[in-house]
């Protein structure tokens, strides 16, 4: 399917959500990739961190399909190193909030098994809320 | 019988590590033309040239063999060694026992130093036959022809005639500015550009050591290094000039050879020039050309014709990644409301302050940057629909665009390959004028006397076309600076005895350095055209024509050394 692309889109109401959320310029990305290569979970995701950016700078909305923005840990490797400052991981917050508030839950609570809720910290249960449901 | 010394260099181990130095002292040594033979550590050394000098006088030497690496290296550090100490320098000849010897043969040192023998062996019978020969001494006209009025040109000739010598300029339009003249602006510092311009056009004009010819062609050159005669299409009188700098530039590719992109096919697809041209005007210069409606969505195609040797150029025009950041930058000054695209392979902004100026159109201007080639542009409803691929992320993209431009190649001046055959100046397989070395020699042409300045030589941006027009200029300055021009002496020669004058030398030399006297009907070198080729030497049926130094006698001796007759 050929991506259609325009100004409507590429300076359009998705991006701007994107940019106000996260307060990064999508556009100072000049796709090196050095995200990418450094990311230690980029293994389980099917887009690279550089690609989720870059579907953002597309205007590309199906990047919020993608299962890289609730991999990415917020370990802030990536921008430690990004050489144009650009702070990914709060792209990635910012694309999670805007796919919360669409109504996707990533967490279901009541399918959570007894044992792990005894056994982990209730700090990152209340964090699991926050970052994985509405 | 001669008395030649041979001289074995070890160059550290370069040598030494392979070749058995002393055994071939040894051998070389029961020569019976040798009267010393030596070796030394380094022989191009102070000590070393000493040792050389010394032994010339010492064992009453008439002729010297240096063995060390090639003669590009060091045979004129040995040929001054050896003048120096009284000797004719043209009977000093290199044997090249490293770069053909010791390198080449590192595992097999036996067959090494028996080869470095053979070697050294052919040149000590070279030096037996040659002459003493003395170099020649030209005259030198101080005045330069610079053909072309662009930047290039302008720029050429106010150096040389800020220096005090005359100059002409010829330029085939009827007026000067070159393609700068067509430019909106420059990267880096728009506005400044016209104003720029004007002043050089003015000082040129102005300058009372420049005389300008506009309208017009040189048709033909005669003449050598310093004592050119050429003829303008708007002279009755040949121009005698001593040095030539050829700026002739650069033209547009044309349109009708890009196809897939609607060249001159869809209206509103245009090439970079144009777009200048509509940038000139500002936002009122932007209407389509198809209907005159401010254009919304721009998309640019970088490398449209270039790096494409299957259907365009296979080279890349240097300047166009930061001419489409420019024009895009622009666009987007007098059209805020807009967007622009750019589609690229890769984005070149080498330079001082150039990639800063990429990033910038990125980051303040929103200009979308999309990595790969477009495959096709077509008409659209009202407006050309651009597909294009988006390799960063996998996706092949759409582009409803309002006007296309075209980054097309820069292509070398029509009239380049036609002056390139009246200057005798090689041009490449492009068509753009052969410097004499890529890297040391980037302002020379292959033949003596005529430089190179701008995009005549290859693609390249304004500052770097100052930098070559200004690096030209000191070339021929630095002629001019001299009395007289040395010239090798070991060029072609007639034996008048054997010459016939049927004229096979003067169809066989490329550099137009052979002719048939009118008067005393034998053939004629002139040693100043003359590049020691020997094409007339090969072509000659009687064997009149020699070069010196090189003669049959000589190769045919060296032949029978080495195989052993």
């Amino acid at each position: 399917m050929r991506v259609q692309i325009s100004i409507d889109k590429v300076r359009g109401p998705f991006v701007r959500q994107v940019e106000e959320i996260s307060g990064q310029g999508l556009l100072d990305c000049n796709q090196c990739g050095k995200c990418s290569a450094g990311c230690p979970v980029v293994a389980a995701m099917d887009l690279l961190p550089s690609q989720v950016i870059r579907m953002a700078q597309l205007g590309m909305e199906e990047v919020l399909e993608s299962n890289t923005i609730w991999i990415c840990a917020s370990c802030l490797t990536c921008v430690t190193r990004c050489p144009k400052g650009v702070d990914l991981p709060r792209l990635m917050e910012a694309l999670r909030q805007i796919s919360l508030r669409q109504g996707v839950a990533e967490l279901d609570l009541g399918a959570l098994p007894p044992e792990l809720t005894k056994e982990v910290p209730q700090l990152a249960i209340v964090g699991g809320f926050r970052k994985y449901i509405k | 019988m001669s008395r030649i010394g041979v001289f074995i260099c070890h160059c550290g181990i370069n040598i030494a590590g392979t070749v058995d130095v002393e055994r071939v002292a040894e051998e070389i040594g029961q020569h019976p033309q040798v009267a010393y033979a030596t070796t030394y550590s380094y022989m191009c050394s102070d000590p070393g040239q000493q040792l050389v000098r010394e032994s010339i006088a010492e064992y009453d030497l008439d002729g010297v063999v240096v063995a060390a690496c090639s003669p590009a290296m060091h045979e004129a550090t040995f040929r001054r060694a050896v003048a120096a100490a009284g000797l004719n320098p043209y009977r000093c000849e290199i044997a090249n026992i490293r770069e053909q010897c010791s390198w080449v043969h590192e595992h097999e040192p036996g067959r090494a130093t028996q080869k470095a023998v053979e070697t050294t062996r052919t040149c000590v019978e070279k030096v037996a036959w040659d002459e003493a020969l003395e170099p020649f001494h030209l005259s030198v006209i101080k005045r330069a022809l610079v053909i072309g009025g662009g930047i290039a040109g302008m720029q050429a000739a106010l150096d040389v005639a800020n220096a005090g010598f005359p100059v002409v300029l010829v330029e085939r339009e009827g007026r000067l500015g070159g393609k700068m003249a067509a430019l909106s602006g420059t990267y880096l510092n728009f506005s400044a550009a016209p104003g720029l311009l004007e002043r050089k056009v003015e000082q040129v004009l102005d300058h009372p050591h420049i005389e300008v010819l506009a309208g017009a062609q040189v048709t033909e050159v005669e003449g050598y290094v310093g004592n050119f005669a050429v003829r303008v299409s708007a002279l009755a009188d040949p121009l005698e000039v001593g040095a030539i700098v050829v700026a002739t530039g650069w033209d547009p590719y044309p349109l009708s050879r890009l196809p897939e992109y609607g060249g001159s096919e869809l209206a509103d697809v245009v090439d970079g020039l144009t777009f200048e041209g509509m940038l000139q005007e500002g936002r009122a210069g932007l209407g389509r050309p198809s209907d005159g409606r401010t254009p919304r969505e721009v998309v640019f195609i970088q490398c449209a014709g270039s790096r494409d040797p299957e259907r365009g150029v296979p080279y890349c025009s240097k300047v166009c990644c930061m001419v489409v950041a420019k024009q895009a930058i622009m666009f987007k000054e007098y059209v805020p409301e807009g967007q622009a695209y750019v589609f690229y392979i890769d984005i070149r902004s080498a330079g001082k302050g150039y990639d800063e100026y990429v990033q910038r159109a990125m980051e303040d201007h929103d200009i979308l940057y999309l990595r790969g080639k477009v495959s096709k542009v077509f008409r659209g409803r009202d407006q050309v629909i651009v597909w294009g691929v988006d390799t960063l992320s996998g996706q092949p993209v759409e582009v409803a665009a309002d006007l296309v431009v075209l980054a097309t190649p820069m292509l070398p001046s029509r009239q380049a390959v036609t002056l390139g055959q009246t200057l005798r100046a090689a041009v490449d397989q492009s068509g753009f004028f052969s410097e004499a070395h890529p890297k040391l020699r980037p302002v020379e042409s292959l033949t003596a006397g005529v430089f190179l300045a701008g995009v005549a030589q290859g693609p390249k941006d304004i500052p770097e076309t100052v930098s070559q027009a200004s690096g030209a200029a000191a070339k021929v300055l630095q002629m001019f600076s001299q009395e007289v021009l040395i010239q090798e002496p070991t060029v072609a020669c007639v034996i008048e005895q054997f010459c016939s004058a049927c004229g096979a030398c003067v169809e066989a030399c490329p550099y137009g350095a052979r002719a048939i006297h009118p008067l005393w009907h034998i053939a004629t070198v002139n040693a100043a055209l003359c590049q020691s080729c020997g094409a007339c030497v090969t072509a000659c049926p009687n064997k009149a024509c020699q070069i010196h130094n090189w003669t049959p006698k000589q190769i045919l001796t060296m032949a029978d050394v080495l195989v052993g007759v």
